[in-house]
């Protein structure tokens, strides 16, 4: 989904600021996880979507900033809160809603559900239910950049909870000592289910933790959507040239529950309410776009119409597609 | 345009909730992520939150009532004209219903309770009913009060009060010393569980799920089993693992899978699978003092079922034991864990066919009291195993080999085995049904062995 007008050429070293179109693509990225999301919930409370189901309300700069930054060919592996980074990637939102509801048209013919999203279509690695296992798998894809030497660069996101696991450093320690081609986002939300970051964390910065490893690493504002563009191309560029690994910690909020099940009392309203007031990505930069004349109320308004169409296709599709043929039950296992 | 709010489902086993507090009146404007009530579901109170943008109309069910069902209208939206319909209102023509055997949902079985044989208690024992949740809960907390060598540590089990909310309570009466938060770092804190097991303490070490245990399973298998025969005796770990085991509801493959077989053949450890709430308490209790580590398997549909429990003050049950939970002589049916509802089910419908079952819980895996199943066998002459496990090298293959080998001319039939499908478990409701093990594949698999059809 990498927009030529801001990624010329190679795209190394070249900065213009984004264009007035890209600007307003990153709003309308934004707003459709944002709504397909709050979709997501209602299906669910409907019993249309089952099992385990992590919403990505909040934190939709981080994946669309970073999104936009990539060059054709580049990849992304991410954990199960998965649906922004798929929808994103630019998959059509009907076949992840099918995937929701378990049928024959989602992208894992109902296979997988919320936490398994893949594409291979779009360089999407999935999808991975292991807290922090998608991290050596990340870095495993970027040594297959390497070897190839293809030039292309592996987003591997993981959790600010994630990034306690063991083989997180194991990942660093592989990837600066071999020069991988891999740029780690760290989407801190402040949560790991109930625990808090201070809770769990020794070290809270985690744009630290790949310094004995000599990995770099950069803090960004996750609530800003250029902030994340910006610092995302910036450190693309730098893996794409030979700089080795990057870890870039993104500061964000997550405004639901950890699933639709996690009733959240380990954090007050009071602190919900006042980030989505101060911070909310979406608003805050609607605002931008306003005072800088690039939009008016009236477009994002109609913005918003045109996304609530498309979502709300989406459920339709999704509730009435059929379950996957009962065959399907032994197929895939092996290739 | 109007349209109606629905009763949400906020849990993945939730059918009904109480609307504790409405958050909105009548004709007040919301907007999509607006707060609109307090819904209390099964397990917690939840926020419920604007999907749809417009007035809030009729509030058609009262604060404070309960029973409400989900998918219930509860409220009226009027929407500005011309935006698209929402999908609430069309699409509650077909809400897919949580499959049955795994919601946990499911009403108390009324098998043939004459012929289900309680547990063993002195005569006179006040028996309570209560959850397997709540079995488990007491059990840690009376060992905890007896033995302050033994604490518990888990991602959530302390402040949260344990994802699944067994650890409920604890933390206020142990303090943070003995029951504590980790980090999401299996690997880490079960080798570092085991480390102070080595050094005479008695942990507790609760999975969020065995899934996770994956991450850790080179502690629990090359450290904590296997120290005691490389030491020469000199150093044991006595060490309880503990967690939900097996399928969950609609959770796919990575979190829906029975490690049952995977440690019950690990010498070192011993392993146990309890279906009851007396056999969790009373199993629990025993793993807890036992000197060796211990794996212990809980379900998580059965955490929220209730049975009775003796009321004890000590109530210890021995490890390795199954117990036969309804006696008969046509054909024996063994399993363990959630299969022992499947067996509960089927001898139900057995029993309509003119069969009478013999079931056996064998509560624990390792190790496996082969005896009491052969006994069973020598009387009905027939076998059937069922699980939720795969059907390789699992626990039905074991005890199906065991029998051949000790009961061989007491089979009129070939054993048989029910098993979960030999594929990982699909997240598709319909197909998640086909790969769980059903009541329908056990009672065919009796009659199978009977010769009957
Ligand atoms: C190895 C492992 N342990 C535990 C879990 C259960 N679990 C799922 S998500 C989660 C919290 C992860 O938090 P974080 O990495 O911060 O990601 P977030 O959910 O905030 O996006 C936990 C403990 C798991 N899936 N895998
Ligand atoms: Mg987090």
């Amino acid at each position: 989904m990498s927009d030529p007008s801001v990624a010329e050429g190679d795209g190394v070293n070249t900065r213009p600021t984004p264009s007035s179109a890209t600007l307003k693509k990153f709003y309308h990225d934004m707003l459709l996880i944002r709504r397909f999301e709050e979709r997501a919930g209602q299906l669910y409370g409907m019993g249309l979507i089952g099992g385990f189901c992590h919403l990505y309300i909040g934190q939709e700069a981080v994946v669309v900033g970073m999104q936009n930054a990539l060059l054709p060919g580049d990849q992304v592996i991410t954990a199960y809160r998965d649906h922004g980074h798929i929808l994103a990637s630019g998959m059509d939102p009907k076949g992840v809603m099918a995937e929701l509801t378990g049928r024959a048209a989602g992208y894992s013919k109902g296979k997988g559900g919320s936490m398994h999203m893949f594409s291979v279509e779009k360089n999407f690695f999935g999808g991975h239910g292991i807290v922090g296992a998608q991290v050596p798998l990340g870095t495993g894809i970027a040594f297959a950049n390497k070897y190839r030497e293809n030039g292309a660069v592996t987003l591997a996101y993981m959790g600010e909870g994630a990034a306690n696991q063991g083989q997180v450093y194991e990942s660093f320690n592989m990837a600066e000592l071999w020069h991988l081609p891999v740029l780690y986002v760290v989407e801190n939300n402040q949560y790991a289910m109930g625990t808090s970051v201070e809770r769990a964390s020794a070290q809270p910065k985690f744009y630290k933790r790949g310094e004995s490893f000599n990995v770099p690493g950069e803090e960004v504002d996750g609530m800003d959507v250029e902030a994340v563009f910006e610092a995302g191309r910036k450190a693309l560029e730098f893996v794409r040239g030979g700089g080795g690994p990057m870890i870039l910690e993104m500061k964000t909020y997550r405004y639901r529950g950890h699933s639709m099940s996690d009733p959240a009392k380990y954090r007050t309203r009071d602190e919900v309410q006042s980030i989505r007031d101060r911070k909310d990505p979406i608003d805050q930069f609607g605002k931008k776009l306003v005072d800088r004349e690039l939009a008016s109320d009236v477009d994002l308004k109609t913005i918003d119409k045109e996304i609530r169409l498309i979502v709300n296709e989406a459920a339709e599709f999704a509730i009435e597609a059929p379950e996957p043929e009962a065959s399907e039950l032994y197929t895939d296992v092996l290739a | 345009m109007s349209t109606q709010i629905l009763m949400p489902a906020l849990s993945p086993t939730m059918e009904e909730g109480k609307l504790a507090k409405w958050l909105v009146k009548e004709g007040d404007e919301v907007h999509s992520g607006d707060l609109l009530a307090e819904i209390e579901t099964d397990k917690a109170t939840m926020e419920f939150e604007a999907v749809d943008e417009g007035r809030i109309g009729k509030l058609l069910v009262a604060e404070g009532t309960e029973g409400v069902k989900v998918n219930a209208p509860i409220a009226e939206l009027i929407t500005e004209d011309g935006e698209a319909a929402p999908v609430a209102a069309a699409s509650v023509k077909e809400p897919v219903a949580a499959p049955k055997e795994v919601a946990g949902t499911v009403a108390p079985t009324p098998v043939a309770k004459a012929a289900l044989i309680e547990p063993q208690v002195p005569d006179g024992t006040e028996m309570v009913t209560i959850t397997v949740r709540e079995a488990l809960r007491d059990a840690m907390a009376e060992e905890m009060r007896r033995d302050p060598d033994v604490f518990l540590m888990g991602e959530e089990v302390a402040q949260y009060q344990g994802a699944y909310k067994i650890s409920q309570g604890l933390l206020e009466e142990f303090g943070a010393k003995r029951v504590i938060d980790t980090p999401i770092t299996e690997h880490g804190f079960t080798g570092l569980g085991v480390g102070a097991g080595f050094a005479g303490l008695k942990p507790i070490v609760e999975f969020m799920t065995w899934n996770f245990a994956m991450q850790a399973i080179d502690q629990i298998i090359n450290s904590a089993a296997k120290t005691r025969y490389m030491s020469g005796g000199q150093m044991s770990c006595p060490i309880v693992f503990r967690g939900p085991n097996g399928p969950a509801a609609r959770v796919a493959a990575q979190h829906s899978q029975d490690y049952s077989a995977w440690y019950a053949r690990v010498p070192g450890l011993k392993v146990v699978a309890p279906y009851f709430a007396a056999d969790a308490k009373g199993l629990l209790k025993a793993a807890i003092r036992d000197p060796n580590p211990v794996v212990f398997l809980e379900n998580e549909i059965v955490y929220g079922r209730s049975f009775p429990v003796p009321k004890l003050d000590d109530f210890v049950l021995p490890i390795g034991k199954a117990r036969v939970i309804r006696e008969g002589k046509d054909v024996t049916l063994v399993s363990y864990s959630m299969g022992v509802a499947l067996l509960l089910d089927a001898a139900e419908e057995l029993a309509k066919a003119g069969i009478d079952a013999e079931l056996i819980d064998l509560r624990t895996l390792r190790p496996l009291d082969i005896d009491t199943v052969v006994a069973s066998v020598q009387k009905t002459n027939r076998l059937v195993t069922v699980e939720q496990d795969w059907p390789i090298c699992s626990i039905g293959s074991e005890v199906c080999a065991q029998v051949v080998e000790k009961a061989f001319d007491y089979l009129d039939a070939p054993p048989a085995k029910v098993s979960g499908k030999d594929v990982p478990m699909p997240y598709a409701h319909n197909l998640e049904k086909l790969a769980l093990p059903s009541v329908e594949e056990v009672v065919a698999a009796a009659k199978a062995v009977l010769y009957r059809s």
